[in-house]
């Protein structure tokens, strides 16, 4: 009954859908604003109808409803209720449901906080919502509806891949599709500028809020995606460039670029048709993301299972969405009034080399995932692109862009000095050599480490040293300089936060990639092992059997290592080894200790029947700066997101902030 | 940022149908990528009912064995060849059920270390376990561009004569195992 509740609901948010995007679009056309105001009625319901459908959805799972197929390939009774839940989108269908969940929760979003948008505006950019709302709501419906039946019901399911019953994976799909899902809002926005012919400052600010909310998102969803291949896996690396990881990172790195180039469009009116062609990009990219794993063109781990017919379904909605708005953005864009010309040595120049360096650095990552494609088009042959591809290519992309990272924000709008720019960021290029040499006299090579080792610095100082120079830390009494921070608008105090995160992370991968230290060997309980000045007693092993009281559908071989330096208790690791009965699959999880300055990282693998086991040790140095780093881009969001200017709910302060924030930029 | 005038206005205007026809063109090869006839757990029809290409590969360094050649593929015995390397995620996956067909069910598994340094491949084996035959090291992944390998694992079944009979692309999971790898097995060997 609830199942079939929830397919009608579905059936019902299709038919919102129609009207949402007909109606409100039909009346900014004719300006009528009855039918304009329409738009934001059936968001909400389109919210409600799919929210229903989803909870229904959940309810099968909870209560292990055999009689529908998702559930039975997905769950089990002795799922604890946690990953029952998660297991709603641990799978096809019902991801499915979850983007077109967050979708609805995006539109009602705008249609909340939209109130001081033209009314014109936000009909079409409700209207466009629905259009992909549409889009994804029939190919839920025809090719994978998530409330199919099946008679009779098997006695029990066939559980979630045991790779899925972890907290890591399971916030991780929300997250990267509230990131994905958020650039459809400034696709929207893109797409009804275009329709209105009209592109100015205010639009600018009213799409960067909900691109960058997008952004922190998808930050968020990335990091935790590679958090949880670090630790699950139990291989010590956290990125493969795999073409899963790869469309997520995709539409990342043209979300980076929309958001800078907005900034162009909102400050000096210009760059107005790149910014509409990076929105309508940004979001294709996420919708290939979305679509790519699913459509039997590239094969991957963690790919859903694939279909024929879904894929070429599937390619009529990317043709449909992204030929179609491509093709608008032809007709329409020029007809947009093209800005002044740049001084290439100025705010808006450094933007436009960002947003350069980006849309190659992306195109690169294009390329190598869909190269083998391509190639066996052409030649037949069948080629793999592995990460000697990315490191040769991707990384001196980067190289340029963290370098002129640093310098960016000192550029004033216009005109700038790029010599007195530098003269200012002596210290940071004296940070930059002492990183340098560190790493040299700590690890010696290799030349290219040691050079990202001193970007990563350059940056990190070269962010503080705006920001301080803009409180005039030092240079005033303290107590002046913390009111000069209070005025300091909240998207100054982001950007430094979201430029200083990344040099951390840079750091971090660039030491983790370079020096990781790496012991395998078959040891003993009692036996000792040296690692990068860290002793590793190895205790034992423990077996655990399955154990539904305490949540335990797996066995488990846990293994106790104790960890000391110089004597002193430094941790005590537990890594284990699970096999999941039901699938009879095994899963690793990794016992890491992280000293902040390095990951330390155990994982057990066999016994050889002779009362040895193989462990591997892993000395990761820095690593924990990449989460640390990732965070801190988030939290740099998040505050940039806070600024009034931005705040998409302060209609009537809106008019007088800007001239404050300008104030405190000049 | 360009200059207006009138001269420039049509190729201006053909500048902004670049994204839509580079737009087309990846679309059509994605097209083309659907074509139910292109199987990419299929072999090229050039490669089945062909001898293995001929190669002679060491073992992997630092390891016990006699590494692995063609001739080792003719004796008589129908064999799985499994392309691996420990970069390779999949590989993990399907290890389980590799070893499971070689120490379960008697399967002849022989592997080719694709692409992989020694130390690390040495590493993935100890640590998941060797139920491989023999062993031979691809190191610059010749071999498997003579193979026509196109993406890690993939698994070849080759009869007692040294024809290729069977490939397929991706993780040896339980269906495959028992559905299509083991009849075949099976059939061949009689």
């Amino acid at each position: 009954m609830i199942p079939e509740l929830g397919h009608f609901a579905l059936i019902l948010a299709l038919a919102v859908a129609l009207v949402q995007g007909v109606v409100p679009a039909w009346g900014a056309h004719r300006g009528r604003t009855g039918w304009m105001a329409l738009a934001v009625p059936s968001a909400y319901l389109q919210l409600l109808f799919v929210a229903l459908a989803f909870f229904a959805l959940m309810y099968a799972f909870v209560t292990s409803d055999f009689t529908v197929v998702n559930v039975v390939r997905n769950s089990h009774t002795a799922k604890p209720l946690i990953y029952k839940i998660t297991g709603v989108w641990g799978n096809h269908e019902g991801s499915m449901l979850l983007w077109v969940l967050i979708l609805a929760v995006f539109g009602a979003a705008v249609a909340a906080f939209g109130r001081n948008l033209p009314p014109s505006l936000r009909a079409r950019v409700l209207a466009v919502q629905a259009w992909i709302a549409t889009g994804f709501l029939t190919f839920s419906l025809f090719t994978s509806n998530p409330f199919m039946r099946v008679f009779p019901p098997p006695f029990d399911g066939r559980d979630l891949n045991p790779l899925l019953q972890d907290m890591g994976l399971a916030l991780h799909p929300p997250m990267l599709y509230m990131g994905y899902v958020g650039f459809s809002i400034a696709f929207s926005f893109a797409i009804a500028a275009l329709l209105e012919g009209r592109v100015d400052a205010a639009w600018a600010r009213w799409v960067r809020p909900w691109t960058l909310a997008a952004w922190c998102f998808l930050t968020g969803g990335i990091a935790l995606g590679a958090w949880w291949a670090y630790y699950e896996l139990g291989w010590g690396g956290w990125w493969f460039w795999d073409p899963v990881e790869n469309v997520s990172f995709m539409p990342w790195l043209m979300g980076t670029a929309l958001l800078h180039s907005a900034i162009v469009v909102e400050k000096r009116d210009a760059l107005k048709a790149w910014t509409i062609l990076l929105a309508i990009l940004t979001f294709s990219l996420s919708l290939i993301g979305t679509f790519i794993v699913r459509s039997g063109l590239l094969s991957s781990v963690h790919a859903f299972a694939t279909d024929p017919e879904r894929g070429f379904f599937i390619l009529i909605l990317l043709s449909i969405t992204i030929g179609g708005s491509l093709l608008l953005f032809a007709l329409r864009a020029p007809a947009l009034k093209a800005g002044g010309l740049f001084a290439p040595v100025s705010r808006e120049g450094a933007l436009v080399l960002n947003n350069l360096l980006l849309s190659v650095a992306c195109a690169t990552v294009f390329l190598g995932t869909l190269y083998p494609l391509f190639l066996e088009a052409f030649t037949g042959a069948k080629i793999s692109i592995g990460p000697p591809f990315y490191s040769k290519t991707f990384a001196p992309v980067m190289a340029p862009l963290v370098a002129a990272m640093a310098l960016g924000p000192f550029l004033h709008w216009k005109r700038s000095d790029l010599m007195g720019v530098l003269g200012r960021l002596k210290l940071a290029f004296a940070a930059a050599a002492a990183a340098v040499l560190l790493a040299l006299y700590l690890q010696g090579g290799p030349v290219l480490a040691l050079i990202a080792m001193g970007l990563a610095a350059w940056l990190f100082l070269g962010a503080l040293l705006e920001w301080a120079g803009r409180i005039k830390l030092f240079q005033t009494s303290p107590g002046d300089s913390l009111r000069r921070a209070r005025r300091l608008p909240r998207a100054a105090h982001g950007m430094t936060l979201a430029h200083a995160g990344l040099a951390i992370a840079i750091a971090g991968m660039t030491a983790s990639g370079a020096w990781k230290e790496e012991a395998v060997r078959v040891m003993r309980p009692g036996e000792q092992l040296q690692l990068a000045g860290y002793t590793y007693t190895f205790d034992g092993v423990q077996e655990f059997d399955v154990d539904p009281r305490k949540g335990w559908n797996y066995t488990s071989t846990m293994a106790t290592f104790t960890v000391t330096r110089n004597g002193r208790l430094v941790a005590r690791l537990t890594p284990e080894k699970r096999l999941y009965p039901v699938q009879n699959m095994p899963t690793t999880e990794a016992g890491i200790h992280t000293t902040g300055l390095a990951d330390l990282y155990t994982v057990i693998g066999d016994s050889d029947g002779k009362g040895g086991w193989t462990v591997r040790i892993f000395h990761e140095p820095l690593l924990p700066w990449i989460w640390a780093g990732a965070l801190i881009m988030v939290l740099g969001g998040m505050v940039s997101l806070s600024d009034r200017r931005l705040r998409v709910g302060a209609p009537t302060r809106r008019r007088k902030a800007p001239l404050g924030a300008a104030a405190a930029r000049a | 940022m360009a200059a207006e005038s009138p001269a420039s206005k049509l190729p201006q205007r053909l500048l902004y149908l670049v994204p839509v026809l580079i737009f087309a063109v990846i679309a059509s090869y994605f097209l083309w990528g659907l074509n139910p006839e292109r199987d990419p757990r299929a072999v090229p029809s050039v490669m089945i009912d062909k001898p293995v290409p001929e190669f002679d590969l060491p073992p992997i360094e630092g390891m016990a064995g006699p590494g692995l050649g063609s001739a080792d593929l003719r004796t008589g015995e129908v064999t799985l060849v499994n392309f691996f390397a420990s970069w390779c995620l999949p590989c993990r996956a399907e290890h389980k059920f590799l070893t499971m067909l070689a120490e379960k069910m008697g399967v002849r598994l022989v592997g080719i270390n694709y692409k992989n340094k020694a130390l690390e491949a040495r590493t993935w084996l100890a640590e998941l376990g060797n139920p491989y035959q023999a062993i031979g090291a691809d190191v610059n992944g010749r071999v498997g561009i003579d193979w026509g390998v196109y993406g890690l694992p993939e698994t070849f079944i080759v009869d007692g004569t040294g024809r290729i009979r069977y490939r397929h692309v991706g993780a040896v999971d339980a269906y495959v195992m028992t559905e299509v790898i083991l009849p075949l097995v099976r059939e061949l060997s009689r």
